[in-house]
């Protein structure tokens, strides 16, 4: 079993997770950002907000991640030289591939949140937004005090499963050399054919390591933070 | 989907012109957006007509983007039947009253929903070449295929079980009562009456399938996103051509969801199943109800 401690060593595979970490968390964080705006603006009272918010989600809900990510790189960097990382530091190209790779990331899971969300004012009953207009509420502070704490605990599952295939998906950051868990799994498999199920093991434990916790965490979550009614 | 407009009150004469106000500020952000884009584009000489004509040749169509698409919807169709297939065993296998076959299915659905369809097709890539499984011309179309017909078989598994969760008790009761073996009732009376439930979560799926398909870019396979990389070499238009592309994806995409929404309104009118339809929103990749739908009573997961 001297493919093991290859992964370990040679190929440094935990330096790879380590970066698929990177790249979900630091992507979770801006997708829960613009996702909620996006979830806002798809309930406001402002019909261009409203149509605004629901083109987002529809456009880069049916456009392919790949193809996303690739144009952040051909499209954004190269045809149009946009720079997300200081071109004069020495890992300038790794640094800003990684955050082409977030950038594209974020924007695409956005979607998902902001429908995530979505569902989770769905969960709230109507007695609530209609006890905060009765005391007199002004639509942004109905969503802050009362509908979106609410809303946020409703949609912790389906947040969570976002979370869950943003973790998968970030796989697709090695089409423009993000060194992460899969582009090191491909080098590994192109120099040891002869062990190939081996490891496919490996990363694939891997996987079901960073996302099973996952899974278990927002599951319980949702259950203790659900709103009891 | 109504309970939205629940938020605000009617607006009164000031709220009218306060949202007017907002909306008009929102509109006018947005056209500086667009202006920026588009002088930034402009910058670059993105808009020029030497990178958009050729889109307006039928060389470029019928030697490009037709035989793109005609690839990503044969990765995708292949796919589809395979993952159904398979997914219809495992979800059955699933539901087994036998420990030895409802055990391992489950293992296998739950794996193959954890690991990334990107390393399965990488997997299979390899494979698939060191064994010589496949011509070479082949490979990238199986590699393809098998990533996404086990990914997806795993969901649709998953939709089949909480499609038969999602039935009244009585309709398994009954039909033990007159007499039909467990295989009987699950084929008979079970797994139709799911099947239909599962009808629009299965056409919202055909979403997922057909965007995993540019997964197939980053193994040489010759679909839509390969061939808009193709036209951009060979044009020097690398940004209109994905521009396009981007824009077919979309199309089709849109389409297909709306079919699913019109699948699951039919069903609503007809009422034929013993449960209601499952809403194709909630069976995205993203959305698979995960380990909560196990956790979840049935109701609550499909809500």
């Amino acid at each position: 079993m001297d493919v093991i401690s290859e992964f370990f060593t040679e190929y440094d595979g935990l330096k790879a997770f380590q970066q698929t970490i990177y790249l979900t968390l630091l992507s979770a964080l801006f997708a829960l950002v613009i996702g909620t705006a996006v979830a806002v603006m798809r309930v406001s009272p402002v019909k261009v907000l409203q149509v605004i918010g629901s083109a987002y989600v529809n456009i880069v809900r049916n456009t392919p991640l790949t193809l996303v990510i690739v144009f952040c790189n051909l499209g954004l960097f190269l045809q149009l030289g946009i720079q997300l990382a200081n071109p004069n530091s020495p890992t300038s190209i790794d640094d800003n591939n990684f955050r082409l790779a977030v950038l594209g990331l974020s924007v695409y899971h956005a979607a998902f949140v902001a429908e995530a969300i979505r569902s989770g004012v769905n969960t709230v009953p109507l007695g609530q937004a209609e006890a905060a207009r009765a005391i007199g509420l002004p639509f942004l502070k109905t969503l802050r005090y009362v509908v979106l704490p609410q809303a946020f605990r409703g949609a912790i599952a389906p947040l969570g499963n976002v979370l869950i295939a943003l973790t998968k998906n970030s796989t697709v950051a090695s089409v423009i050399g993000v060194t992460e868990a899969s582009a090191v799994m491909k080098v590994m498999m192109e120099n040891r054919p002869d062990v190939i199920f081996v490891v496919f093991g490996i990363f694939a434990i891997g996987f079901v390591i960073l996302t099973l916790p996952v899974g278990i965490l927002f599951t319980s979550m949702s259950k203790r933070l659900a709103v009891k009614r | 989907m109504s309970t939205t407009s629940v938020l605000f009150d009617a607006p009164g004469p000031k709220a009218k012109r306060l949202y007017a106000a907002v909306g008009v500020g929102s509109i006018v952000v947005l056209l500086l957006i667009l202006w920026f884009v588009i002088s930034k584009l402009n910058e670059k000489d993105q808009l020029t007509a030497a990178k958009w004509k050729p889109f307006l040749t039928a060389e470029i169509w019928t030697e490009y983007l037709i035989p793109g698409l005609i690839g990503t919807l044969t990765a995708a169709a292949i796919a589809v039947v395979l993952s159904l297939t398979i997914g219809i065993l495992l979800g059955v296998g699933r539901l087994s009253a036998a420990a030895w076959i409802r055990w391992p299915c489950g293992i296998v659905v739950e794996f193959f929903r954890a690991v990334p369809v990107l390393m399965m097709m990488l997997f299979a890539y390899a494979l698939f070449g060191y064994y010589d499984l496949f011509p070479s011309e082949r490979l990238p179309l199986a590699a393809v295929v098998f990533g996404l017909m086990f990914y997806n078989g795993a969901v649709v598994a998953e939709l089949v079980r909480s499609g038969v969760h999602s039935l009244p008790k009585g309709q398994n009761e009954a039909a033990l009562a007159i007499g039909l073996t467990t295989q009987k009732t699950m084929r008979l009376v079970l797994l139709p009456q799911a099947i239909t439930a599962m009808l629009p979560a299965i056409v919202g799926q055909l979403v997922v399938i057909l965007k995993d398909t540019a997964l197939g870019y980053i193994i040489t396979y010759e679909e839509l996103l390969r061939k808009a990389e193709q036209i951009g070499n060979f044009k020097s238009n690398l940004l209109p051509a994905l521009i396009v592309v981007g824009a077919i994806f979309v199309i089709v995409n849109y389409f297909l969801g709306l079919g699913a929404v019109k699948v699951e309104q039919r069903m609503r009118r007809r009422g034929r199943s013993a449960g209601g339809p499952l809403a194709p929103d909630q069976i995205d990749q993203t959305a698979v109800a995960a380990a909560a739908a196990a956790a979840l009573p049935p109701q609550e997961q499909i809500r």
